[in-house]
């Protein structure tokens, strides 16, 4: 019964999305306030059915109801119960549902943050998001059912994948589609100004916080798969260039060029056609991701078409999505212009190549993520892509970026001058380049890589430093808190941000430069001595868990005799699908980690006797995901200024003043 | 500047930064590929001598030994048609299975063997790494074709 009620409701979701995406549009057309006014009813009315949906297949989940297919795959009545609800997203349905829900979500947070919006543009941004809607719910009705009955009902579920058995997957693939899916406002923002043909600051400053939001989303969602890589593969690597990696990352950096665009336009009514562009890209790549990843393309082009009835959908629908708002952008374009002029060196000429840096950087991330495929599907041979491709292209690309990440605050907007930017910056400049000289020295080896990564994370950080220093002591308030908080959120979200960027290029440069990893074969009290640790080995004992048996390894960690800690890295096998996963071992550090996991028992048959091991030393690499979470952190200070609900006031006003004023200048 | 001088600056400064990364991406292209083989396309001597590639396939079963005192394996990849003997040292990954599919990366000895640098094996008991499968599958489909066709031929 629970199940049929979700599909019914998905059923009538889909009604109402349908609804919600063409009435409302036809009113904007036509200059009708009544059929505009459905947008925001409707879009409630289709969120609170997603939502029934959604939780009727959880309650599925949490209630073990394997007679549903999607159950019976992926649960068992031996997970707990916090796993049961995860695996709700876990298969390639529920993630669909939850991506659909997300989805609805954000439309719903437009209706209620948006109530002072133009009804014109606001009935087009929720009709664009309404459309979007439709083509998720007719995939997932015709071609991904997540009700779909068992007939007869399977006595016991398949299991969950046991990699996904974790907190971290618990809440990743949320985040991670809370910023996918969040760069649908800013894409439908983009194509509502399209149709309407009106783009100025005011549009730029009601897209910005929509877009900053989702990008720390986003930010967060990649990090926690980083994170859950690095823990759970037994590898300790924390970024494998893999294609699914590459789908989340590739929407990320434009959002990053979008976020800088959006700023530009917002303060100096500059690269509009740019921005809008952009913002199209960033959400057809966040939908290229999901369908990448979804689609089973990745495990094999051929995959893909043997479920024919869901890549062709895939591929009308992305064809429609990517071609429809490109074709309206060329048809458009010339009608919103490109906005105002600045000089050669300005802070608009430094945030144009920090774009142009970052989208060639992802145009070659989406190169070597889909020329395999291509020659692949075009049966010329099958070729892999790895971590040097990218090694080589991608740094190159992304440094100068950097660079000018400690220039473009400083410049000031159309025109700066670049012996005032030295005078401005030449300290910043200074402590950098001898800190990057010096340091490596006391951490180790001099290379010149080393030397490169740490002085382009101390120039973000001292230039943050100078420009900060500079904006406070030129206030005229009194006192320093004053002083300081003179400085607008926003600000302060840019600086945090940045310095984000700076300390997980640090993590980065110094993780790459320093670590040291070993696999040995160690037997029972036998001892590794690993960068100046010595890592005892005390033998594996079998024991039980909640639904799987484990093999726990027990290993004393020394520092010239004295005992630090013992780790205890696991091997599990899982009752329900007898996979073996690994569980590493993890002493946390600020200076660094010290990993050790197991590989495999030598001696046939014998658990208890001697064992490959991994002995990892990682130092700095925790650096990676605090320098993720501070942008993100960024990203959630910079929301919080007051001048995006001001401006909300403003045009209160305004509409108030002249109601229809807008309709009419449509 | 005229601003229409200036575009113009704007799109070669664009243009110059997309020939930049045309030309890192073409010599990563070069050198970093990882072309993919068969073990029959081994036996046939298709796969370069001196640079890494992949061979995929099952791991045979009863093939994989051990030296004792290192971490050193030998084991035999084999797409049922052909198989070729593979050394690597370092730790397997939990889903390596003799009858499993496997997929590893290394170069070819001069006494054709596979040296392998890296083993690879995915995510679920149930999924064949597609390329494995894809040999596997291939030296079915040439089989099949050299019974029917041309069952004279050797190779």
């Amino acid at each position: 019964m629970i199940p049929e009620l979700g599909h019914f409701a998905l059923i009538l979701a889909l009604l109402v999305a349908i609804v919600q995406s063409t009435l409302p549009l036809a009113g904007a057309a036509i200059g009708e306030p009544r059929l505009m006014a459905l947008a925001r009813p409707a879009a409630r009315a289709q969120f609170v059915l997603v939502v029934v949906a959604f939780a009727c297949l959880a309650a599925s989940f949490a209630g073990n109801d394997f007679s549903v297919q999607n159950v019976a795959t992926n649960s068992n009545s031996e997970l707990p119960l916090h796993y049961r609800l995860a695996a709700t997203w876990g298969s390639h349905e529920g993630s669909l549902l939850l991506w659909t829900l997300m989805l609805a979500g954000w439309t719903f947070a437009v209706t209620l943050f948006s109530r002072n919006l133009p009804p014109v543009l606001l009935s087009r941004v929720i009709a664009v998001m309404g459309l979007i809607s439709v083509g998720f719910l007719l995939f997932l009705l015709f071609t991904s059912n997540p009700f779909e009955r068992l007939v007869p009902p399977a006595p016991e579920g398949n299991d969950l994948n046991p990699l996904l058995q974790d907190p971290g997957m618990v809440i990743h693939p949320p985040m991670l589609y809370m910023g996918y899916v969040g760069f649908s406002v800013a894409f439908a923002f983009a194509i509502a100004a399209l149709l309407g043909g009106r783009l100025d600051a005011t549009w730029a400053r009601w897209s910005r916080p929509w877009t900053t939001v989702a990008w720390a989303f986003l930010t967060i969602g990649i990090a926690l798969g980083s994170g859950w890589a690095y823990y759970t593969l037994g590898w300790g690597g924390w970024w494998f260039w893999d294609p699914v990696e590459n789908a989340s990352f590739m929407p990320w950096l434009t959002g990053t060029a979008l976020i800088h665009s959006l700023a530009v336009t917002e303060k100096r009514g500059a690269f509009k056609s740019w921005t809008v562009l952009l913002a199209i890209v960033a959400f057809s790549l966040s939908l290229l991701g999901t369908f990448l990843v979804r689609s089973g393309v990745l495990t094999s082009v051929h995959a893909f078409a043997t479920d024919p009835a869901r890549g062709v959908f895939i591929l009308v629908f992305l064809a429609l999505v990517v071609g429809g708002s490109l074709a309206l952008f060329a048809y458009r374009a010339g009608k919103v212009g490109l906005g105002g002029m600045f000089g050669v060196v300005s802070r608009e000429s430094a945030l144009l190549a920090n774009n142009i840096l970052l989208i060639v950087a992802m145009a070659s991330v989406l190169l070597g993520t889909l020329y395999p495929l291509f020659l692949d599907a075009l049966n010329l041979g099958k070729i892999s892509v790895g971590p040097p491709y990218f090694d080589a292209v991608f740094y190159p690309l992304l440094a100068p970026a950097l660079f000018l990440m400690g220039v473009g605050p400083a410049a000031r907007w159309s025109q700066a001058s670049v012996p005032g930017l030295w005078t401005r910056l030449r300290w910043a400049f200074g402590v950098a380049v001898a800190a990057a000289l010096i340091l490596p020295f006391t951490l180790g080896r001099w290379s010149p890589l080393v030397a490169a990564g740490l002085f382009l994370a101390l120039w973000i950080a001292t230039s943050s430093f100078v420009n900060l220093y500079g904006r406070v002591t030129s206030s005229h308030r009194p006192g320093l808190v004053a002083k300081i908080a003179a400085n607008s959120p926003s600000y302060y979200g840019m600086l945090l941000a940045h310095l984000g960027v700076a300390v997980f290029i640090a993590g980065v440069t110094l993780v790459k430069g320093y670590e040291t990893e070993q696999d040995v074969r160690l037997d029972v009290g036998q001892s590794v001595a690993v960068g100046g640790y010595e890592f005892k080995f005390l033998g594996v004992q079998p024991g039980p868990g909640p639904n799987y048996r484990a093999l726990t390894g027990t290993v004393e960690v020394r520092r010239d005799g004295r005992q630090l800690e013992t780790l205890r890295p696991e091997k599990r096998i899982y009752n329900a699908s007898g996979q073996t996963m690994t569980i590493a071992a993890i002493d946390v550090g600020v200076l660094g980690d010290r990993y050790v996991s197991l590989g495999e028992p030598l001696v046939e048959n014998d658990v208890s006797g001697a064992w490959s091991v991994r002995v990892y030393l990682k130092p700095f690499i925790d650096w990676i995901w605090g320098g993720a979470f501070l942008m993100a952190l960024g990203g959630f200070v910079a929301i919080c200024d007051r001048r995006y609900r001001l401006a909300v006031r403003r045009r209160t006003e305004s509409i108030a003043a002249g109601p229809g004023s807008a309709a009419a200048a449509d | 500047m005229k601003p229409r001088t200036r575009r113009l600056a704007w799109i070669a400064a664009g243009l110059a930064v997309l020939g930049i990364a045309a030309a890192l991406v073409l010599n990563a292209f070069q050198s970093n590929l990882v072309f993919f083989f068969t073990p029959t396309q081994v036996a046939a001597h298709e796969a370069p001598q001196g640079r890494a590639f992949r061979i995929g396939g099952l791991v045979e079963a009863g093939s994989l030994t051990r030296e004792p005192n290192s971490l050193t394996v030998h084991f035999r990849v084999t797409d049922t048609a052909r198989t070729i003997p593979v050394t690597y040292t370092g730790l397997l990954p939990d889903l390596f299975k003799e009858g499993k599919g496997v997929v590893a990366q290394g170069t070819l000895d001069t006494d054709g063997s596979f040296r392998a640098s890296e083993v690879l094996a995915k995510h679920d008991e149930n999924y064949m790494p597609p390329a494995a499968a894809a040999a596997v599958k291939d030296a079915h489909d040439a089989n099949v074709t050299k019974t029917l066709v041309q069952p004279q031929r050797t190779d």
